[in-house]
């Protein structure tokens, strides 16, 4: 396994870097993501951070967003009397409906997970391996309670799978890693690490870098390791 | 039974359910959460039970206020761990109650095999994980599967907008969740219905759960509650 940039592998494009920045805000990597998600797209938005997408998805795209609670073609969050009890997202915060809207059961929710018809889900991420092993469910701590809840549905289920979280840790750990040390999610689901300092393709034999923000390629790779 | 029976009270609606019972409990956070029959379950008294349920509880009112009675031996869910789920946080940390955790959608899906009469079947959820260990794993087409059982209850308790007298029901927007499946899963369904509109008047087209799942169903009053996150 090893970490190339574009051009080592000859796609014809060069690994764009943006070193007169810095790293990207959270609302600038979603911005990143949005742009990436095909025009009239199925995407499921995982609970925190990826929410953030739907704000950079135009409406002239027709991404259509699926919530596993039992929704197509949710809207955005609903503010002041718009707010319904019996109309929420997956982390279960009041949304709006969209024309063409359509509710189904739980088991039909899933049904479309699993059964291939969901093109992309963003999700987020403590940890992702090299080969796109993904850790998002459990820290792993003895008093931690564990909670799964749609995330290895989602990770097994979506026809591809985004990462978006921060690429290191508050000690300066990368979370993108040769071996995913927290209990998993998933076995190699992810495709693409969209993080803060760059983007990356995890492809059966290596990881690409894409694209990278306030950070050089060969100092991404000594941080990054292996 | 062709016919629902209807009901005026939440308390005669659930009368009945025995100790020890597996209870399927509909709701998504609280959005289909069958409040006033969990309600009149406390009252009743019932004890040692098994709730199947996506969460644990949020604050202190529904499924939080019944595992607040320590009544609950057991909880099978998906996701127990919320800002507000601290009567169960609470009840697990002391080890007062039992928690098997199971992936949302194959929760879902081994409630419908129940009801649909499959024995048992193979999903590719949970695979390489920690929810994986000690269970079977088949390879199909080269790809791994793990071996999921049924999930039946012997009381489903759910909410739904609107009930017909036949037991035919309709839901409202995202409530709808866990209610239809658990409706077929459980070999009692207990409906509790913002309306029980005349004979007739549902259009057929747009019954969401066919009266044959539900046995028993009683209006009440349109709970308004908070929900979390709103702004």
């Amino acid at each position: 396994m090893t970490i190339r940039s574009i051009d080592e592998a000859s796609i014809g494009t060069a690994t764009v870097e943006h070193l007169d920045r810095g790293a990207l805000s959270t609302s600038e990597l979603a911005a990143v993501i949005a742009r990436d998600i095909p025009d009239g797209s199925f995407v499921n938005l995982g609970i925190g951070q990826p929410t953030r997408v739907a704000d950079y998805l135009s409406s002239e795209a027709g991404v259509v967003l699926h919530t596993e609670n039992g929704m197509l073609n949710m809207g955005p969050a609903a503010q002041g009397l718009d707010v319904d009890p019996d109309l929420t997202n997956a982390g279960k915060v009041p949304v709006t409906e969209l024309p063409g809207a359509a509710y189904f059961d739980q088991a039909d929710s899933f049904a479309m997970m699993r059964g291939g018809h969901l093109d992309v889900c963003v999700l987020g991420a403590f940890q992702v391996s090299f080969s796109g092993d993904l850790a998002n469910w459990h820290t792993g701590q003895l008093e931690a309670i564990p909670a799964v809840g749609g995330a290895m549905d989602l990770a097994m289920g979506s026809k591809v799978v985004f990462v978006m979280m921060s690429l290191f840790t508050k000690t300066g750990a990368s979370k993108l890693v040769p071996t995913v040390t927290y209990p998993l999610t998933g076995v190699s689901c992810v495709s693409r690490v969209y993080s803060d300092y760059a983007t990356f393709d995890l492809t059966a034999d290596d990881v690409v870098i894409r694209e990278t923000w306030g950070i050089s390629v060969s100092a991404l790779r000594k941080r990054i390791g292996p | 039974m062709s016919k629902a029976q209807v009901f005026e009270s939440c308390d005669a609606a659930i009368e009945g359910i025995e100790d020890g019972s597996t209870i399927l409990v509909g709701g998504f956070g609280l959005a289909g959460m069958p409040f006033d029959l969990i309600d009149a379950l406390i009252r009743q008294g019932t004890n040692d039970l098994t709730i199947v349920s996506n969460n644990a509880g949020n604050s202190e009112v529904g499924l939080a206020a019944l595992l607040k009675t320590g009544r609950v031996r057991k909880v099978v869910c998906s996701f127990p761990r919320q800002p507000d789920s601290y009567i169960f946080d609470d009840l697990y940390r002391s080890g007062e109650i039992e928690l098997e955790l199971v992936p949302q959608g194959n929760l879902a899906e081994r409630m419908r095999a129940a009801g649909a009469g499959i024995g048992a079947f193979y999903c590719p959820t949970a695979v390489g994980t920690p929810l994986a260990e000690g269970r079977e794993v088949r390879t199909i087409e080269g790809r791994d599967y793990l071996l999921e059982y049924p999930i039946r209850g012997d009381y489903a308790l759910i909410s739904a907008h609107k009930a017909d007298p036949m037991g035919n029901l309709v839901y409202r927007k995202t409530a709808r969740n866990f209610g239809p499946v658990m409706a077929t899963a459980a070999a009692t369904t207990i409906a509790q219905v913002s309306e029980v509109v005349p004979l007739g008047s549902l259009d057929a087209e747009a019954v969401v759960t066919p009266s044959i799942y539900v046995d028993r169903i009683v209006p009440v009053d349109t709970r308004r509650y908070t929900v979390q996150g709103a702004r």
